[in-house]
C-alpha cells in the first residue's frame, strides 16, 4: 500500500534562502529596544525643553558636560552612581522571582536612619569597627523593611508592589519623626539631623579618585548579585520560582524561604546605600537622605531588564543625568524639576517599549 | 483513487496548497521541502511523530512563523501570508494546542471581541440577535451568557471552533483538538465538523496522534517524518500499519513491557482523610483514603474535573491539603525537597510545560530540577557546575530520544511531545520508589505512548508504588493492577483490573 502513495512534485520555486543569525537577532532585540526607547525619550524631552524656552541641542551638550565633560563632573556623576547601583539591585533581585518591589527608597531611608543611630550611639569605637557595625545595622534595617513587604505577600497575599511603596512612605515619616524628636542632635537648629559622625569616622575616598568607597560597594554588590543569580544553587532556585512557581513547588523548593531571603538581600542592598549616604556624604541622617535614589533605581532596573550587570552602565548614565541637573538650572534657567521630567518620560517610554518585544519581524528567529 | 483536487467548493469551502515549505530554527531544520495539498471540502489529517514538524508546518501556513522557502496557495491563488491576520482575511483560521479565550468574559463577549473590526460602541442587543441566529445555524451550541472560566475543557474547545466559524473562516486548522476532550466529546466535535466538510462549507486540516480518529473521520492524510514529507494518500486506501510505517519508517515499533508477577511489597503511599479545596475555595476532595503498595499500579479513573487534578497537586506540593495526611513509607509527607529526595518520589504531571518546566530555562537546566543542588551539579553545595549539567542532559537527551537543537535550547521551544519526554527523562533518571503519573500520554505519538507505558510498567516491576491518574480507560486497563473511580471528590468504586467491567466503571464515572 505504501508504495502507491504519490510523492508530490514540487511545483514552485523557492523564495530567497534564509540567514542563520538567530542569536544575534535576539541579542540585538534586547539592546536595540531599550536604546530606541531612550532615543524616543530624548526627542520628547527635547520638545519639552524647547517648550520651556531652551535650545534642546544646547541642553544636551550641557548635560554631557555636566555629567562627563570634566574630571569634576565625572566625580559628581560617580558620587551619585554609587547609591543608584544599590537601589537598582533592590528592584532587580526580587524581579528574578517575579516580585515587583518599588519601595527601595524606604529601605534606603531605614538603612540610613538606623546606621546613623548606631553610629551616634557607638561614637568612640575605632572608625573601621564603627563603619562595619553601621553597615551591618543599615543592611539589616533595609533588609527587614523589604522582607516585611515580602512577608505580607507570602503570608497574607498583599500585593508587594503596593505594600513596598506604602512602606517607603512610612519609613520617610518615621525618619522625620526620629530626626526631629528622639534622635535629634540639639545642635542642628533649622535643619534637624542626628548627631554628626565627625570627619574622622566618615567613609573616605578611593585613593586617587576623590570618589567615596560607596562606588566600589555598589560595583561589588552588582557583581555579587549576578553571580548569586546565575552561578549558585540559590539563584537557580530563585530563577525557577520566577519562571514558573508551579514547577518550583513540584521540585519541593520553598517559595517562601527563597522569596524572603531575596527580599532581605534586596532591602539590604538599598539599606547599604542609605548607610553610605550617611557615612560618606551627609555625615548624619536628615531629610536630605530622601533624594529619590530609590525611585530612580526602579527606572534603572527596568532599563537594565533586571540584569545586575546591565545595571552598572545604566546607573552611570542616570548618575550623570542627576549630576548635570544643577548646571541646567544655572545656565539655562530651567526649573529644577527638569531632571524629574526627563526620568518620568524615560520611565513611560521604557515601560511602553516592553510591549514591543517580539513585534519586530527583523528580530525573530527565522533560520 | 484519483479524487479531483478542488481549489474552491461551490458552498464556500477553500482548498489549500503548501508547496516546498522549508523552515529552519538556527541549525535545526524543522521542515525540509514539505508539500501538502488539501482539497476544498475534505477532512485532512496531518500525522507524524513528536517533533516531526506538524505544528511548525501549520504555523508557517498561518503566518505565525515565516517559512524560509515555499509558497502557500489558498483557494485559486498563491498568497503572501505575513501574519495570522492575513490568514484570517483569506478565511483560514486555526485552533491552537492551548486555549486563546479570555476566561473572565462571557461566551458572547469572547465571540464579538474576536472579530478583527469591533465597533467602538458595541450594540449588544443587535449582537445578541446576530449571535442567536449564528448559534441556531451551528451543529453544536455553547451557552452565550456563561463566563468562559466556567466552561469545561470540552466546551471551551467547542467554543474555539465556533469562534473560527463565527469569524467566517472556511479553512480550519486544528492542532491536536481532541487531546483535552473525552472520547465522547471528541466524537461529537469531529462528527459535526465532518458533516460541515461533507456539505462543502468547510475544509478541515487536523493534527492528531489518534489513529482511531483518523480512520473514523479523515478523508486523506499527509505524513511527515523528521521534517520531511513522508507520504500522502486516501484513508480508504490505507491501514493503520501503513500510516504507522510512514510515520516512523522501517523502524521497529517498540513493544510494551509485560507485567511481572512480582510479590506486592509494603504499603508505600498512604493517604488518609485527605481534603483539598479547588481554586474557588470549594472542596474538591473529601475524606479520601487510598493506599498504594510497593510493586503495584493503582489506576484512578474519572471524568476530568472530579478532583483528580487537585489530588495530584497535593501530592506534588502545588496545593495545600485542608485536612488529612499523606504518609510515605510510614513517615508523614509534606512535599518538601528533602522528603521528595529521601522517598525517591517522581511525578509526571499533565501539561508538563505548565506544571513541571520553566519555559525560558534551558533543556539542561530543566532536566536538573531534581538534582541541581546535589553533586556533581553543585560543588560545595552552592556552586553550579553548568558543564556537568549539560553533560548529564546530553546523555538523557540521547537515552530518551528528546528532539532538541541541544541542551542549551529553551525548553519552551521544543515540540509538545518532546517537552513530555524531557520531563520523563528527568523524573525516571534515578531509581524510583513512588511514581505519580497524570495523563502521561496526552499529545504523544504512538511510539512514544508505548515507550512511556513500558517505562511505567518497568518502574512497577522494579517495586515502585505507582499511582496513575488517567482519563484514558484503555491505558488504565493496560497498566493498572487495581482501578478506582473518582467522582465528585470521592473514590466511589474499586475493582481489581482482571475483574473490571467497562460498563460498571462507566456508570460510576457518571455518578450512578
Ligand atoms: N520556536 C522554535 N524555536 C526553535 N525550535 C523550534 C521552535 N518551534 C519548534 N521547534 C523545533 O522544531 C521541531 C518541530 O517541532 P513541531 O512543534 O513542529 O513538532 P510537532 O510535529 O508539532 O510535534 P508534537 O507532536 O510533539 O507537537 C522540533 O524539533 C522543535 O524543537
Ligand atoms: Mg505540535
Amino acid at each position: 500500500m505504501v508504495d502507491q502513495i504519490a510523492r508530490l512534485p514540487r511545483t514552485a520555486s523557492p523564495l530567497f534562502p534564509g540567514f542563520s543569525l538567530d542569536s544575534v537577532r535576539r541579542g540585538a532585540e534586547a539592546i536595540l529596544i531599550p536604546v530606541g526607547a531612550l532615543l524616543a525619550t530624548a526627542i520628547v524631552f527635547g520638545l519639552f525643553v524647547a517648550a520651556a524656552g531652551a535650545d534642546p541641542l544646547e541642553t544636551y551638550s550641557l548635560m554631557y558636560r555636566g555629567a562627563f565633560g570634566t574630571w569634576f563632573s565625572w566625580q559628581n556623576t560617580l558620587q551619585r552612581t554609587a547609591p543608584l547601583l544599590l537601589t537598582a539591585l533592590c528592584v532587580a533581585l526580587p524581579a528574578k522571582l517575579g516580585l515587583v518591589i518599588i519601595g527601595g527608597e524606604g529601605a534606603l531611608v531605614m538603612g540610613g536612619l538606623v546606621s546613623a543611630a548606631v553610629g551616634a550611639a557607638l561614637i568612640g569605637v575605632p572608625p573601621w569597627l564603627l563603619l562595619g557595625l553601621m553597615a551591618m545595622a543599615g543592611m539589616a534595617a533595609g533588609g527587614a523593611w523589604i522582607a516585611l513587604a515580602g512577608a505580607l505577600r507570602q503570608f497574607r497575599g498583599v500585593n508587594e508592589t503596593i505594600s513596598s511603596l506604602l512602606l517607603a512612605y512610612i519609613a520617610i515619616a518615621l525618619m522625620n519623626h526620629m530626626v526631629e524628636g528622639p534622635l535629634r542632635d540639639p545642635a542642628s537648629l533649622n535643619k534637624p539631623s542626628t548627631p554628626p559622625l565627625g570627619e574622622a569616622n566618615m567613609i573616605g575616598s578611593i585613593p586617587g579618585l576623590d570618589v567615596h568607597w560607596g562606588l566600589v560597594f555598589g560595583l561589588i554588590a552588582c557583581l555579587a548579585a549576578y553571580v548569586l543569580m546565575q552561578r549558585t544553587t540559590f539563584g537557580f532556585g530563585a530563577r525557577m520560582v520566577g519562571g514558573n512557581v508551579r514547577a518550583a513547588r513540584m521540585a519541593g523548593l520553598s517559595v517562601t524561604t527563597l522569596s524572603m531571603i531575596t527580599c532581605f538581600l534586596a532591602g539590604a542592598s538599598a539599606g547599604l546605600a542609605g548607610m553610605v549616604e550617611v557615612a560618606a556624604v551627609h555625615g548624619s541622617a536628615k531629610a536630605s537622605l530622601v533624594a529619590g535614589y530609590g525611585y530612580t533605581g526602579i527606572l534603572i532596573a527596568f532599563i537594565a531588564r533586571q540584569n545586575p550587570l546591565a545595571v552598572i552602565p545604566v546607573a552611570l548614565m542616570f548618575g550623570g543625568i542627576a549630576a548635570s541637573g544643577g548646571l541646567l538650572q544655572r545656565r539655562l534657567d530651567l526649573p529644577d524639576a527638569t531632571i524629574l521630567v526627563l526620568q518620568g518620560i524615560a520611565f513611560v517610554m521604557i515601560l511602553a517599549s516592553d510591549t514591543l518585544y517580539g513585534r519586530f519581524r527583523i528580530f525573530q528567529p527565522r533560520g | 483513487m484519483n479524487a479531483p483536487f478542488l481549489r474552491t467548493h461551490a458552498n464556500g469551502a477553500l482548498g489549500l496548497e503548501a508547496v516546498g515549505m522549508t523552515k529552519r530554527f538556527g541549525g535545526l531544520t524543522a521542515l525540509d521541502d514539505v508539500t501538502m495539498r488539501v482539497s476544498a471540502g475534505s477532512f485532512h489529517a496531518l500525522l507524524g511523530e513528536n517533533g516531526a514538524g506538524k505544528s511548525t508546518l501549520v504555523k508557517c501556513i498561518m503566518g505565525y512563523y515565516h517559512a524560509d522557502q515555499g509558497q502557500v496557495a489558498v483557494g485559486e491563488q498563491e498568497r503572501e501570508i505575513a501574519n495570522p491576520r492575513d490568514a484570517h482575511a483569506l478565511g483560514v483560521g486555526m485552533v491552537y494546542q492551548h486555549f486563546t479565550l479570555v476566561p473572565g468574559m462571557t461566551v458572547a463577549e469572547n465571540l464579538v471581541l474576536s472579530r478583527s473590526h469591533v465597533p467602538a460602541v458595541v450594540k449588544w442587543a443587535d449582537e445578541r440577535r446576530a449571535l442567536d441566529a449564528f448559534m441556531a445555524g451551528m451543529p453544536f451550541r455553547v451557552p452565550l451568557d456563561v463566563p468562559v472560566s466556567a466552561l469545561a475543557a470540552g466546551e471551551k474547545q467547542k467554543l474555539e471552533i465556533l469562534k473560527q466559524l463565527y469569524l467566517k473562516n472556511r479553512f480550519l486548522i486544528l492542532d491536536e483538538p481532541t487531546s483535552v476532550l473525552t472520547p465522547g466529546e471528541a466524537d461529537e466535535v469531529l462528527g459535526l465538523l465532518r458533516r460541515m466538510t461533507r456539505e462543502g462549507k468547510l475544509t478541515v486540516l487536523t493534527i492528531t496522534h489518534k489513529f482511531r480518529e483518523v480512520m473514523a473521520y479523515a478523508d486523506e492524510v499527509t505524513v511527515l517524518r523528521r521534517g520531511k514529507f513522508a507520504g500522502t494518500g486516501r484513508v480508504a486506501d490505507l491501514s493503520r500499519s501503513d500510516m504507522a510505517e510512514m510515520m516512523i519508517g522501517a523502524r521497529e515499533i517498540p513493544h510494551g513491557a509485560s507485567r511481572l508477577d512480582n510479590a506486592i511489597g509494603e504499603p508505600r503511599l498512604q493517604i488518609t482523610g485527605l481534603k483539598a479545596l479547588n481554586d474557588g475555595g470549594l472542596p474538591a476532595l473529601e475524606d479520601l483514603d487510598l493506599t498504594v503498595w510497593a510493586g503495584e499500579v493503582v489506576g484512578i479513573a474519572g471524568v476530568s474535573g472530579n478532583g483528580q487534578r487537585e489530588l495530584v497537586e497535593v501530592l506534588a506540593g502545588q496545593r495545600p491539603s485542608a485536612a488529612g495526611e499523606v504518609r510515605i513509607g510510614g513517615e508523614l509527607y509534606g512535599a518538601t525537597r528533602a522528603e521528595i529526595k529521601r522517598h525517591r518520589l517522581c511525578l509526571l504531571p499533565e501539561e508538563p510545560l505548565r506544571n513541571a518546566c520553566v519555559a525560558r530555562m534551558s533543556v539542561a537546566e530543566n532536566m536538573s530540577f531534581r538534582s541541581f543542588d546535589d553533586p556533581p551539579f553543585a560543588r560545595g553545595g552552592w556552586w553550579l557546575n553548568g558543564s556537568a549539567m549539560r553533560g548529564a542532559a546530553r546523555d538523557l537527551i540521547s537515552l530518551y530520544k528528546v528532539k532538541t537543537p541541544g541542551p542549551d535550547a529553551p525548553i519552551g521551544t521544543l515540540s509538545g511531545g518532546n517537552v513530555q519526554r524531557a520531563v520523563l527523562a528527568r523524573e525516571l533518571a534515578h531509581d524510583v520508589r513512588v511514581l505519580i503519573v497524570a495523563n502521561p500520554c496526552f499529545g504523544l505519538d504512538f511510539a512514544a505512548v508505548s515507550e512511556i507505558r513500558s517505562q511505567i510498567m518497568q518502574a512497577r516491576n522494579r517495586g515502585a508504588a505507582v499511582l496513575l491518574v488517567s482519563e484514558d480507560l484503555d491505558e488504565l486497563f493496560e497498566l493498572a493492577d487495581r482501578i478506582l473511580v473518582m467522582f465528585d471528590g470521592h473514590l466511589v468504586y474499586e475493582t481489581p483490573t482482571p475483574d473490571a467491567d467497562l460498563s460498571v466503571i462507566g456508570q460510576h464515572m457518571a455518578g450512578h
